[in-house]
C-alpha cells in the first residue's frame, strides 16, 4: 500500500472536508431535533446543510500559528506604548473621548459576539457552518480583550475609562449598543448571522473600523491602531462568512427571501442608529480628522454597500427599507448627536467641548448644505453662553427611543428644523421612537421591545431622580469623568505630562 | 554591567479599572484578570431570548450548580487569548516536527500490518468522539456564566478540533482516505463503538452546562485520555514497536495532563461552594464516569492483547483517586 501517493491525490479542499465535515455524523439514538432545537422556530428553510461553501479553509494548526504570530507582535508594540509613555504621542487628549466610548460601548458588544457566535457554533446542524462560527467566536473573545489591554494603559493616566465594565450595564448612553447586541443575541440563530455576521461585520464593519482605526492613525495612537491592524486578518474572514451565510440561506429555498428582507431591514437601521456615535467621533472627536463621516459614508457605505445589494439583488434582494432616509440623515446625525452629547455631559463618562472656529469652518467646508445653515448657529449660541459664564446645560433628561435608546434628537425626513418624534400606545402604555423605522422596528416585535431596559426611567424608578445617587451608582465621577473638555482634568494632565516631555521646564 | 535607560516619569493616576480594584485591590492587574473578570453583562439585560423565554440571556439558572461568585471558578492555567494560542502554537511545532519525523523516516510504513490495524481501529474513530467534545464544549462556553468559567471552553472546543484534525492525519497517514472511511463506519455501526456514541449523542442533548462540562471533561475525558493514549498508545503499542503511533499522539497525552488541571480547578472550587454543590457533582460524576467507563470497555477489548477488564479497573481507580483531591468521593 502507497500510503504518500495516496495523501498526495487530496486537493486542499478534499482534506479541509476531511478535517471538518466529515468529522460528524447523523446520530441515531437522539433525534437531530433534539441535538438543534433552535434551527427551526424561525421559519428558514434548510434542505441541504453540505451546499454550505466553506468561507475560509482554515485548520486548527494553521489558525494557531498565524493567530499565536499576530498576537506576539500586538503585545509587543503594546508594552513599548505602555512603557515609553506612548500615551503622550496622541495629538491631544480630546481624541481619547473617541476611546472612552468605544471601550464602554464597542469591546462589550466583542464580547457579545464571542458568546452569539459560541452559541449558534453548537446551534447550526452543519459542520461546515459551525466551525466557521466557532472560528470567529473564538476571534471575538481575542478581540475583547486585546482592546481591552490595548486601553489598559490610558486607564491609568486618564479619566473616564476606569468603570467601562460598570458602565456597560449602567450608563445611558452604551445601552444604544448594549440593546443593539442582545437584540441579536435574543435572536434564533440564523437573525442572528443576519444581525451580526452579515449587517454588523459585513455591511457595517467598514465604517466602525477603517475609521476609527484610521482616526487612530492620524492622532498618533499606536495601541489603538496596532489592535486594528491586528484584527484585520480575523474581519477578512467574518466578512467573508457573513456574506456566505446570507447567500446560502437565500439559495436554500425561496420562501426565506421575506424572512432575510425583514431582517436586513431591521438590522441595517438598528446598525445605523448605533454608527450616530462613530460619526460624532469622525467629525467632531478626532483633533486630527481622517474623513468627514459623510465622506467615509460615500466610500463605505454608497459605494460598497451599493455594490453589495447590486450583487444581492439576484436573489431578490433589495436596499434595506432605511437606506434613502439614511443618505439624508448623514448629512446632520454627528452635528445633532453632538451638540446633545455635550447639553448632557454632565451624564458621560467622557469630555464633550464646543468645536473651535478652526473646526467650524472644517465642519462648514465637509457640509456645505447643512452645517452653516442649521449647526453653526447653534454652536455660536452655546459659545457665548459658556463665555457669559452660564453654560448650556440639560438637566432635562433625554427621551430615548424604545428600540435604538439614543435619545430622541433627530429631524424629520425632508425637513431638518422640525424635531422628529413618533409615540405609540401599546396596551395601555405609551412608548416614544426616534423615527418611523424605529417605531416599525417596535411593531414587527412589540413584546420583544416592551422588554427593553430604558436608563433615564431607571434614574426616577429607583434613585427619585437623585443625580448625585445615580452618579455613584454609574461610577461617574463627577467632576473628573464628565464635563466640557475645556476645564477637564485629562487636558490639564496631558498639557502638563507633555510640556515635561518636550521641554526643560 | 547595567544601564539603566531613562524615559520621563509620570505618576499615574491609578492601577487598574474599579471592578479589578474592588476583586483584588488596589494594584496593577494582569492580563488574565484584564481580559476575564466581568466582561460579560452582568445588569440590565435588555430582552429574553427568544428561544427560550424561559432564560434570561445569560442565565445563572439553567445548571444546578450554585455559585455566588462565578468568576470564582478561575483558570489555573490563566489563559486568555494570546496564552492559549501561544502555547498551541509550541505545541503544534512539535506535532508537526514528530509527523515530519514519522513521515520522512519511513516510520509509518515500517509499522507492521497488525500494529497498523490496531492503531486505525483505536484512533480513527476517536475523531468523531473528539468533534462530540467540540460541540459540548462550544455548548459550554455559549451558554455558561461568567468569563472566568466559560473561556477556557471555547479554547477546549478548539483544542477538540484540533485533536480530530490530528486524529485524521494520522488515519491519512496510516491508512490514507479508507481508514478514515472505515473509522467512520466503525463509529456509526460497529459494536464495539456504539456505547460510545450512545454517550456522545446524549451529551448532546443535555442543556445543564455543568453537568455537559462533567459528563464531557470530568468523566468521559478523565477516563478516554488515560486510557486511549497511556494505557494503549504509550504502553501497549509501544511496547509492541508502536513507537511511532506514540509520537503521533503526544499531542493529546501532553493536553490532556495540561488541561486536567483546569478541569480539578474548577471541580475543587465548586464542590468546595456547598454542600448542594458536592452533593450534585457527585451524583452526576458518579452516575457519568460510570457509563464512561462502560462505553469505553468494548473500545479497550478490540485491541489484540489488551486486557479490557484490568485497564479499565485500572484508571477507574486512578480516577477516583484524582478525584478525591478536589474534595468529591465516589
Amino acid at each position: 500500500m502507497d500510503m504518500k501517493s495516496a495523501n498526495r491525490k487530496l486537493s486542499l479542499k478534499d482534506k479541509y472536508r476531511l478535517f471538518t465535515r466529515d468529522l460528524g455524523w447523523e446520530p441515531s439514538y437522539r433525534t437531530r431535533e433534539e441535538i438543534f432545537p433552535y434551527v427551526q422556530y424561525e421559519g428558514i428553510k434548510v434542505h441541504d446543510w453540505d451546499k454550505w461553501e466553506d468561507p475560509f479553509r482554515l485548520t486548527m494548526d494553521a489558525y494557531w500559528k498565524y493567530q499565536a504570530e499576530k498576537e506576539r507582535k500586538f503585545y509587543a508594540i503594546i508594552d513599548a506604548h505602555a512603557q515609553n509613555n506612548g500615551h503622550l504621542h496622541i495629538t491631544d487628549a480630546r481624541y481619547l473621548s473617541a476611546l472612552k466610548i468605544f471601550l464602554q460601548a464597542i469591546s462589550p458588544g466583542e464580547f457579545c459576539a464571542h458568546k452569539g457566535f459560541a452559541r449558534v457554533g453548537r446551534e447550526f446542524p452543519g459542520v461546515g457552518t459551525q466551525v466557521a462560527c466557532q472560528m470567529q467566536a473564538i476571534d471575538e473573545i481575542r478581540h475583547a480583550q486585546t482592546q481591552i489591554h490595548a486601553l489598559s494603559n490610558y486607564n491609568r493616566f486618564y479619566n473616564g475609562f476606569h468603570a467601562f465594565a460598570e458602565q456597560r450595564d449602567r450608563i445611558w448612553y452604551t445601552s444604544v449598543a448594549r440593546s443593539f447586541f442582545d437584540d441579536a443575541m435574543s435572536a434564533g440563530p440564523f437573525e442572528f448571522m443576519i444581525a451580526i455576521g452579515f449587517s454588523f461585520e459585513y455591511v457595517l464593519t467598514n465604517l466602525l473600523f477603517v475609521p476609527f482605526m484610521s482616526g487612530a492613525a492620524y492622532n498618533g495612537d499606536m495601541a489603538t491602531v496596532t489592535f486594528g491592524f491586528s484584527a484585520q486578518s480575523d474581519e477578512a474572514r467574518h466578512m467573508t462568512l457573513g456574506l456566505e451565510c446570507i447567500k446560502f440561506m437565500l439559495e436554500q429555498d425561496p420562501d426565506n427571501l421575506p424572512i432575510v428582507q425583514r431582517w436586513i431591514d431591521k438590522w441595517f437601521w438598528r446598525g445605523f442608529r448605533v454608527l450616530g456615535l462613530v460619526s460624532t467621533m469622525m467629525d467632531y472627536m478626532l483633533p486630527k480628522r481622517v474623513m468627514s463621516w459623510r465622506e467615509a459614508w460615500n466610500i463605505y457605505g454608497v459605494e460598497n454597500g451599493g455594490a453589495l445589494f447590486k450583487d444581492l439583488a439576484r436573489y431578490g434582494i433589495r436596499p434595506p427599507k432605511g437606506w434613502n432616509d439614511a443618505e439624508e440623515a448623514v448629512d446632520h446625525m454627528s452635528h445633532q448627536l453632538m451638540l446633545g452629547l455635550y447639553q448632557w455631559s454632565f451624564g458621560t463618562a467622557f469630555h464633550a467641548w464646543i468645536p473651535s472656529d478652526e473646526d467650524m469652518d472644517w465642519l462648514a467646508k465637509k457640509y456645505p448644505e447643512t452645517f452653516d445653515r442649521y449647526y453653526r448657529p447653534r454652536w455660536m449660541h452655546i459659545r457665548k453662553l459658556a463665555a457669559a459664564g452660564t453654560p448650556f446645560k440639560n438637566y432635562g433628561l433625554a427621551k430615548l427611543c424604545q428600540c435604538c435608546q439614543l435619545p430622541v434628537v433627530f429631524t424629520e425626513p425632508g425637513d431638518p428644523t422640525l424635531s422628529c418624534h413618533r409615540e405609540r400606545v401599546h396596551q395601555g402604555e405609551k412608548y416614544h421612537f426616534c423615527s418611523d423605522h424605529c417605531q416599525a422596528l417596535f411593531e414587527n416585535e412589540p413584546e420583544k421591545y416592551v422588554q427593553a431596559w430604558l436608563p433615564m426611567p431607571q434614574l426616577f424608578q429607583d434613585l427619585q431622580g437623585d443625580l448625585t445617587a445615580w452618579m455613584d451608582w454609574v461610577f461617574l465621577r463627577d467632576g473628573e469623568d464628565n464635563g466640557d473638555y475645556a476645564d477637564s482634568l485629562d487636558r490639564r494632565n496631558f498639557e502638563a505630562w507633555r510640556a515635561m516631555a518636550t521641554s526643560n521646564q | 554591567m547595567q544601564i539603566d535607560l531613562r524615559t520621563v516619569s509620570i505618576q499615574p493616576l491609578r492601577n487598574t479599572f474599579d471592578h479589578l480594584v474592588r476583586r483584588f485591590g488596589d494594584k496593577p492587574a494582569s492580563r488574565y484578570q484584564e481580559g476575564s473578570y466581568d466582561i460579560q453583562a452582568a445588569e440590565n439585560l435588555h430582552y429574553r431570548p427568544t428561544w427560550d423565554p424561559e432564560q434570561e440571556l445569560y442565565d445563572t439558572g439553567i445548571t444546578r450548580i450554585v455559585m455566588q461568585d462565578w468568576y470564582a471558578l478561575k483558570d489555573p492555567r490563566q489563559f486568555y487569548y494570546s496564552t492559549y494560542t501561544l502555547t498551541r502554537a509550541r505545541q503544534q511545532d512539535s506535532a508537526e516536527a514528530s509527523f515530519a519525523f514519522v513521515e520522512s523516516r519511513g516510520l509509518a510504513e515500517a509499522l507492521s500490518d497488525e500494529l497498523r490495524r490496531t492503531a486505525l481501529d483505536l484512533l480513527v474513530p476517536l475523531r468523531h468522539a473528539a468533534w462530540g467534545a467540540n460541540q459540548n464544549n462550544t455548548f459550554i462556553c455559549g451558554y455558561g456564566y461568567g468569563t472566568a468559567f466559560t473561556q477556557p471552553c471555547i479554547y477546549q472546543a478548539m483544542d477538540n478540533l484540533g485533536i480530530a484534525q490530528y486524529l485524521s492525519r494520522l488515519g491519512l497517514l496510516l491508512g490514507g482516505t479508507e481508514a478514515l472511511e472505515a473509522g467512520k463506519a466503525a463509529w456509526t455501526s460497529g459494536d464495539a463503538w456504539q456505547p460510545l456514541r450512545r454517550y456522545v449523542e446524549d451529551c448532546l442533548v443535555l442543556r445543564d452546562p455543568f453537568e455537559l462540562f462533567v459528563a464531557q471533561n470530568v468523566a468521559l475525558d478523565g477516563l478516554l485520555y488515560p486510557l486511549v493514549y497511556e494505557a494503549l498508545v504509550d504502553d501497549h503499542l509501544a511496547g509492541r514497536g508502536g513507537s511511532a503511533v506514540a509520537m503521533l499522539t503526544q499531542f493529546m497525552s501532553d493536553w490532556f495532563a495540561e488541561t486536567g488541571k483546569w478541569v480539578d480547578a474548577v471541580l475543587k472550587v465548586a464542590a468546595a461552594e456547598s454542600e448542594h454543590n458536592r452533593a450534585q457533582l457527585q451524583t452526576w460524576i458518579g452516575a457519568w464516569s460510570e457509563r464512561a467507563a462502560a462505553a469505553l470497555l468494548p473500545v479497550v477489548g478490540q485491541v489484540p492483547g489488551a486486557e479490557a477488564d484490568e485497564l479499565v479497573g485500572e484508571r477507574v481507580a486512578a480516577f477516583k483517586a484524582r478525584l478525591e483531591k478536589t474534595g468529591i468521593a465516589l
